[in-house]
C-alpha cells in the first residue's frame, strides 16, 4: 500500500462541506417535524378515525413501506412533474423524505395508541371531552412517550436515508461527498470525511431526540 | 321531579341480555348503593347511564333531558353527570391540579386561572391541596382515587356515579375515599354508587338496589333491605357477604 493521505483539499472546499451539511440538516429537521406530524395523523385516522380514511391510509403507509425510497424520490421529483407538479430538488427531497417518514412513524405511533388503556378513553368522555379532545389532550403524550425509543430509531433511519437524495442533485452532505471526489480524485479522503459527518450528526440527532423526550414527558418530582 | 329516570332499559352483548328491564329513579340527592353478585349488570347499568355503553330499548332522562346515543346529546349529559371508576383513570402526563384543570378548559373553555382556582378548591375538598403538583405515580392509591374525585366534581356535576371506587385499594386505604363520599352525600350529592362495602351502603345510602341477573330483584331503604331481605337470592348475597 502507497497511499498517501491528503486532506489538504479540506479548506478548499468547506463551503461545499458545509452546504451539505447544512441541506442535510435542514431536511431532517423539517422531515423529522412533519414526518411525525404526519404519522401522527395517520395514526390517528388508523387507530381511531372515521372508518372510510382507514383503507385509505392503509393503502399509503403500505405503498410506503414496501417500496425503495429511492423509487419514492424519483417517483416525486421525475415522475409528478408530468402530471403538472414540478417542484425544486430540495422540495422534492423535503417531501419524499415526510411521506417515507409519516408512512413508518404511522405505524410505531399506532401502536403507542393502541396500547392506551380503554379507561383513559373512558376517563375522557365521562368529562364530557369529545373523542378528538381526548385524543389531543388525554391519549397523544403517553402513547408517544410508549413508542418514542423506536420512534426516534426511525428518524435517525430516515436521517440516514437522506443520503438517496443526492441522487437527483439535492445538495446534500452526500452530494458534496460526490462532487469533492470528482474534481479532486480523493475518494478514500472525501467518503471519510462525510462519513464521520454522519456518524456525528447521527449522535447529535440521538441525543436531541432524547432530550426532546425528556422534555415532553417531564415528571417532574412530587413538591412535597 | 326525578333527578334521574330510567325506565325499562335493556342491554345486550351479543346473545347475552345484561340487562333486562330496569326500573330506577332517582331523586336529586339521594344516595343509592347497588350491591349484587359479579355479572349481574351493576357496571353495565353505571355505564349505560353516562352514555359508555349504548342501551338497546327503553330510556334513560337525566334533569328531564333524554339521554340519545349521538356526540352531542352524549357531551350534553355528562356535563351533567360525572363519573369516578374502580381504576381512577387519572391522566399519567399531567399533575393532579392539572388532570383536574384539563376538562375545565376544553370543555367549557374556563380560563386557567379560574380553572386553577377551581382546581385548588376541588383538591382541597377532598383533602389534597398540598398535592396540586404531584403527578399520579407519585400518588397512593387512595389519593389518586381523591383526585379522580376532584377531577369530576370539577365540572359541577348535578350527579356522580361511582363504579366499586375502593375495590381496587388498599383496606387502610378505604376508609380516606369514603371519608370523601360521605362528605358528598352530606353535602347533598346525588350519588349512584356500585359497592360491596355493606356498611357504608347501610350507613349512608337513602335507598340500596339489590340486581340479579340483570334485573332490579330488591330496592328500599337500606334498613330493609338489610334487615328484611325478601328474596332469597338477596338473603343468600347477604349471607356470603357476611361470611
Ligand atoms: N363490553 C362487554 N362485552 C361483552 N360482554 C360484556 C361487556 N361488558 C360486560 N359484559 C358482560 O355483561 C355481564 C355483566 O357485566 P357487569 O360488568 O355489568 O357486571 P357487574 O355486576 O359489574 O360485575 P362485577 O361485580 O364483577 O363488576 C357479564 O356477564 C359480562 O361478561
Ligand atoms: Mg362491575
Amino acid at each position: 500500500m502507497t497511499y498517501s493521505f491528503d486532506f489538504s483539499w479540506i479548506g478548499e472546499y468547506l463551503p461545499v462541506l458545509l452546504k451539505g451539511v447544512g441541506i442535510t440538516v435542514e431536511l431532517i429537521l423539517v422531515g423529522a417535524f412533519f414526518g411525525v406530524a404526519l404519522g401522527t395523523l395517520c395514526a390517528w385516522i388508523r387507530a381511531l378515525g372515521p372508518l372510510w380514511l382507514r383503507p385509505v391510509v392503509g393503502a399509503y403507509v403500505e405503498m410506503i413501506r414496501n417500496t425503495p425510497f429511492l423509487i419514492q424520490l424519483f417517483f416525486i421529483f421525475f415522475g409528478l412533474p408530468s402530471l403538472g407538479f414540478r417542484m425544486s430538488e430540495l422540495q422534492a427531497a423535503n417531501l419524499a423524505m415526510i411521506v417515507n417518514l409519516g408512512a413508518y412513524s404511522c405505524e410505531i405511533i399506532r401502536a403507542g395508541i393502541q396500547a392506551t388503556p380503554r379507561g383513559q378513553f373512558e376517563a375522557g368522555a365521562s368529562l364530557a371531552m369529545s373523542p378528538i379532545q381526548t385524543f389531543w389532550h388525554v391519549v397523544l403524550i403517553p402513547s408517544l412517550q410508549r413508542i418514542w425509543p423506536a420512534l426516534s430509531s426511525q428518524i435517525v433511519i430516515v436521517m440516514l436515508g437522506s443520503a438517496a437524495v443526492s441522487q437527483i442533485a439535492a445538495e446534500d452532505l452526500t452530494f458534496a461527498a460526490n462532487f469533492i471526489q470528482s474534481r479532486n480524485f480523493r475518494a478514500f479522503e472525501a467518503y471519510l470525511v462525510s462519513t464521520v459527518i454522519y456518524l456525528f450528526l447521527a449522535i447529535v440527532l440521538r441525543q436531541l431526540l432524547r432530550g426532546a423526550g425528556a422534555l415532553l414527558f417531564a415528571k417532574r418530582r412530587a413538591a412535597q | 321531579m326525578s333527578l334521574i329516570e330510567i325506565t325499562e332499559v335493556r342491554k345486550s352483548f351479543g346473545t347475552n341480555e345484561v340487562l333486562k328491564g330496569i326500573n330506577i329513579d332517582v331523586d336529586p340527592g339521594e344516595v343509592i348503593a347497588i350491591i349484587g353478585k359479579s355479572g349481574s349488570g351493576k357496571s353495565t347499568l353505571l355505564r349505560c347511564i353516562n352514555g359508555l355503553e349504548t342501551i338497546d330499548s327503553g330510556s334513560i332522562a337525566v334533569a328531564g333531558a333524554q339521554l340519545l346515543p349521538d356526540e352531542l346529546h352524549l357531551r350534553a349529559l355528562r356535563l351533567k353527570i360525572g363519573m369516578i371508576f374502580q381504576s381512577f383513570n387519572l391522566f399519567p402526563h399531567l399533575t393532579a391540579g392539572k388532570n383536574v384543570m384539563l376538562s375545565q378548559m376544553v370543555v367549557k373553555k374556563v380560563p386557567t386561572a379560574d380553572a386553577e382556582a377551581t382546581a385548588r378548591k376541588m383538591l382541597d375538598r377532598v383533602g389534597l391541596a398540598h398535592k396540586f403538583d404531584a403527578y399520579p405515580e407519585e400518588l397512593s392509591g387512595g389519593q389518586q382515587q381523591r383526585v379522580a374525585i376532584a377531577r369530576a366534581l370539577a365540572m359541577q356535576p348535578m350527579a356522580l356515579l361511582c363504579d366499586e371506587i375502593t375495590s381496587a385499594l388498599d383496606p387502610e386505604l378505604v376508609n380516606e375515599v369514603l371519608a370523601v363520599v360521605k362528605e358528598l352525600a352530606a353535602e347533598g350529592m346525588t350519588l349512584l354508587m356500585v359497592t360491596h362495602e355493606m356498611r357504608f351502603a347501610r350507613d349512608v345510602c337513602t335507598r340500596v338496589v339489590f340486581m340479579h341477573q340483570g334485573r332490579v330483584h330488591e330496592i328500599g331503604a337500606p334498613q330493609d333491605v338489610f334487615g328484611d331481605p325478601k328474596t332469597p337470592e338477596l338473603k343468600q348475597f347477604l349471607g356470603l357477604q357476611a361470611a
